[in-house]
């Protein structure tokens, strides 16, 4: 964004807020339901808990054309290259929720197939608690995000800001190897 | 004929002799056959001809560590066992086939001839356990990727369980 | 046989789960494709030779698009537009829950397993729940067993209510989709009134359900039921008599009675090819004997037999709701038996043997005897069933679940062949897989 060499006045600040408040009323969220979480997620675009109403009811199928993704249920071993794949191809800016416990951290499948924590693959904006989590709880994340939006710095990127997690880089104590 | 609601006491109910020539038993309520290897497709294609229309499923087991369970006499208990469950619409029954197949030689027959509706559970059971089927079309995993090592349903494959990770939060925007 | 047999690492060195090239498709697999079911296949020899491949493009489908059914990738090889080959690749929801359950006591277990189908949980736990009482050979108290039916057709009317709304947003009625979850949250609202969730309630457990209905439930229920008729009229003359909705399902996807029972399918997709098979009155369980319902059956083995078929089954749905809740007995919610069943929570403070059993209960879980055991219930999609091994101990020692959509989706490559590629769509959406059971 060329708003970074801008000199910060009284004008440019005007023009930040009029991008951040477009930004954050129309953010577009890709597909990216995997399972218990996508039902509550199309819940929530559903007419009684209305996500129309942020301006986010037009789930795009394509991650060229969005720009939050929320990543609705666990995140199995053989579907995190998929999932990387598709972050990459949606442009700046984006954001990530993570939407359920399974997501956030791998949930109750501490096991062999489930990635645990789709912050080990993609970094995270906001995390959702919730097994899964009501629509009332996503509406509170998706909120949350545009407060984000709000208040932060546009151009900051986020190697930056560290947003997203900070990994203590322990080596697991078993992975998969015969008893 | 079996019921599916079991609620008969053993004790009252015969025990059936051989099954075309293989031991059978009673599970509960639910009657099983116990053919050897070599035996198995022959036993299953006559179960096919006696009504048995559908194979509804076919399962793995590792008895690894539970080598004492009760088997019939004459049964002679191996590390794997194959669980194929067949229904048949007409006398509304089902039935149990259960061949114990070794360790040291994880193969059995295909029963994709007799039934295409197994071509996706032999996939998943030679994905998960390592057991060959030999006469499969297409024995390919299903479930985990391509190049993934090991067979996970084994017992002794680890659960994979690692140690929570906590993990800073993120920095101030 | 002649041919060696290969081992499980050869077999993995050379194989692969994707649709390859015509050229690198080994005789037998390709015989398998053109309605080679029920055709045992023959020498390789006969497999005909020289395909063209620059003239088909094999072409990818998912995993990720729009989320109506999950992570299923359909790897299709297309003439133009229209389906040649296809295979569906699964796995991409697999997360070894038959493994985790063999870790869980069988207390734990419903809430493992109904993450499975997480859209008609209910049934997942149900099953299970069944055959954890066949192995222990306790006998539940009736009002037990009349929650439980209950519940179950509650669920598999907003299951079918939810395919209703996916599969009118596949073929383009997005209406439908917002017309389906409004249905859907009237049951949901009550199923968090019993039992504190949405989804996945974790409710039904082994030995009975977890906590007895709320009061004011039969007001509720019937608050429900009383709705329902009107708005399912109201959809009916939305897409039936459309003449757009017509063109995509009537005809598309067929598959016949012999095909189904082939392939082990079982479900709408079996009762739309003419055969009267739901297990509910076929090979009853719970007390769906002492029900007066229909079984819907269709008569094409089309895409719009399926329709018809699953929103008639609301209405019968509707109708067993409405006899339970005339029938529903007072008593327990649970069998008595203290080393099953938690004591209630009161009994805790005044004696020692209640909380001694209470705590052997929830951290050791209670001893189930050797065995194993195949219990199987007719779930929206089909015959779910649940093979239990037990050793002796308080954890399983195998839970299989025979999750019908894994079996149904191998009818999937034999329907969309020869058809176009929107009509692909329509099929996947007709077969209603739910990623969950499939992967497990």
């Amino acid at each position: 964004m060329g708003l970074a060499d801008l000199n910060h006045n009284f004008l440019t600040g005007q023009l930040e807020d009029v991008v951040k408040w477009a930004r954050r009323n129309s953010v577009w969220p890709a597909t990216f339901g995997l399972a218990c979480c996508a039902i509550e997620m199309m819940a929530s675009g559903a007419a009684h808990f209305d996500l129309a109403r942020f301006g986010m009811e037009v789930f795009r199928a394509s991650p060229r054309q969005a720009d939050l993704m929320i990543v609705a249920g666990r995140v199995s071993q053989k579907m995190a290259p998929v999932l990387r794949q598709v972050y990459d191809q949606m442009m700046e800016p984006k954001w990530v929720i993570s939407m359920g416990v399974c997501a956030s951290s791998g949930g109750m499948f501490n096991n062999y197939a489930i990635v645990q924590g789709v912050d080990q693959i993609v970094p995270v904006d906001v995390y959702t608690p919730g097994c899964p989590p009501g629509p009332e709880t996503l509406m509170h994340s998706i909120l949350t995000l545009h407060e984000m939006i709000r208040t932060g710095e546009i151009t900051r990127r986020r190697a930056e800001t560290g947003a997203g997690a900070a990994i203590l880089a322990e080596r697991p104590v078993s992975v998969a190897t015969p008893r | 004929m079996s019921e599916q609601k079991s609620s008969e006491e053993p004790a009252a109910e015969e025990e059936p002799a051989l099954v075309h020539g293989v031991p059978a038993s009673l599970s509960r309520g639910q009657l099983v056959v116990h053919p050897g290897r070599d035996r198995y497709l022959a036993v299953v294609s006559a179960l096919q001809s006696d009504g048995y229309q559908m194979c509804v499923d076919l399962c793995g087991v590792d008895y690894l560590t539970h080598p004492g369970r009760t088997l019939p006499p004459g049964v002679a208990p191996e590390r794997f066992e194959v669980a194929v469950n067949l229904l048949s619409f007409s006398e509304r029954a089902r039935i149990r086939v259960r061949v114990q197949v070794p360790d040291a030689d994880p193969t059995l027959a295909s029963l994709f001839e007799l039934y295409p509706g197994t071509e996706a559970q032999e996939r998943e059971t030679y994905d998960l356990f390592g057991i060959v089927f030999v006469g499969h079309p297409d024995l390919t995993r299903i479930l985990l990727p391509d190049d993934w090592e090991g067979h996970p349903l084994r017992k002794d494959y680890g659960v994979g369980r690692i140690p929570v990770q906590f993990k800073g939060a993120p920095g101030a925007r | 046989m002649s041919k060696t047999v290969e081992t499980s690492q050869e077999l993995q060195m050379r194989s692969s789960q994707e649709l390859q090239m015509r050229m690198d498709t080994t005789g037998v697999e390709a015989l398998r494709e053109p309605g080679s079911v029920l055709r045992i296949p023959a020498l390789p020899e006969e497999v005909e030779s020289q395909p063209t491949p620059h003239d088909t493009m094999i072409i990818n489908m998912g995993p990720q698009h729009p989320s109506t059914h999950g992570v299923l990738r359909v790897m299709m090889e297309l003439d133009g537009e229209t389906v040649l080959r296809s295979k569906p690749v699964m796995g991409y929801l697999h997360t070894g829950m038959e493994k985790t359950a063999e870790e869980l006591t069988y207390l734990q277990g419903p809430t493992n397993v109904t993450r499975m189908d997480y859209v008609s949980p209910l049934f997942m736990e149900t099953v299970f729940a069944l055959a954890t009482e066949a192995l222990l050979e306790v006998e539940v108290p009736p009002r037990a067993t009349w929650i439980r039916m209950l519940m179950c057709e509650l669920n598999r009317m907003s299951s079918q209510v939810l395919w209703l709304a996916t599969n009118g947003m596949d073929l383009g009625a997005i209406s439908m989709m917002i017309y389906g979850f409004r249905e859907r949250e009237s049951i949901l609202a009550f199923f968090e009134k019993c039992s504190g969730l949405r989804m996945n309630h974790n409710y039904i457990r082994p030995g009975g359900v977890a906590a007895d209905l709320p009061d004011g439930w039969r007001d509720d229920v019937l608050a429900i039921l009383d709705a329902f008729p009107k708005r399912l009229d109201e959809y009916d003359t939305l897409l039936t008599g459309q003449p757009i909705w017509r063109e995509r399902t009537q005809g598309i996807g067929i598959i016949t009675a012999e095909e189904c029972t082939a392939l082990g399918i079982t479900g709408p997709i079996l009762r739309s090819t003419g055969v009267p098979w739901d297990l509910r009155r076929t090979m009853p369980y719970l007390f769906y004997d002492q029900m007066d319902f229909d079984i819907v059956v269709g008569r094409y083995g089309d895409t719009f037999d399926r329709y018809a078929i699953r929103l008639n089954e609301i209405r019968e749905s509707i109708k067993i709701v409405r006899q339970v809740v005339e029938a529903m007995p007072p008593g327990d919610y649970r069998v008595q038996d203290k080393k099953v069943t938690p004591p209630p929570r009161a009994r805790i403070d005044e004696s020692m043997e209640a909380l001694i059993h209470h705590f052997k209960i929830f951290t050791e879980g209670f001893k189930v005897p050797e065995g194993e055991v195949y219990i199987a219930v007719e779930s929206p999609r089909g015959e779910l069933g649940c093979y239990l091994a037990s050793d002796g101990s308080a954890k399983p020692y195998r839970l299989h679940i025979r999750g019908p959509s894994f079996i149904n989706l191998q009818c999937l490559p034999h329907m969309i062949r020869g058809g176009l590629l929107a009509d692909a769509v329509a099929v996947i959406s007709t077969v209603d897989p739910i990623m969950g059971e499939v992967d497990r």
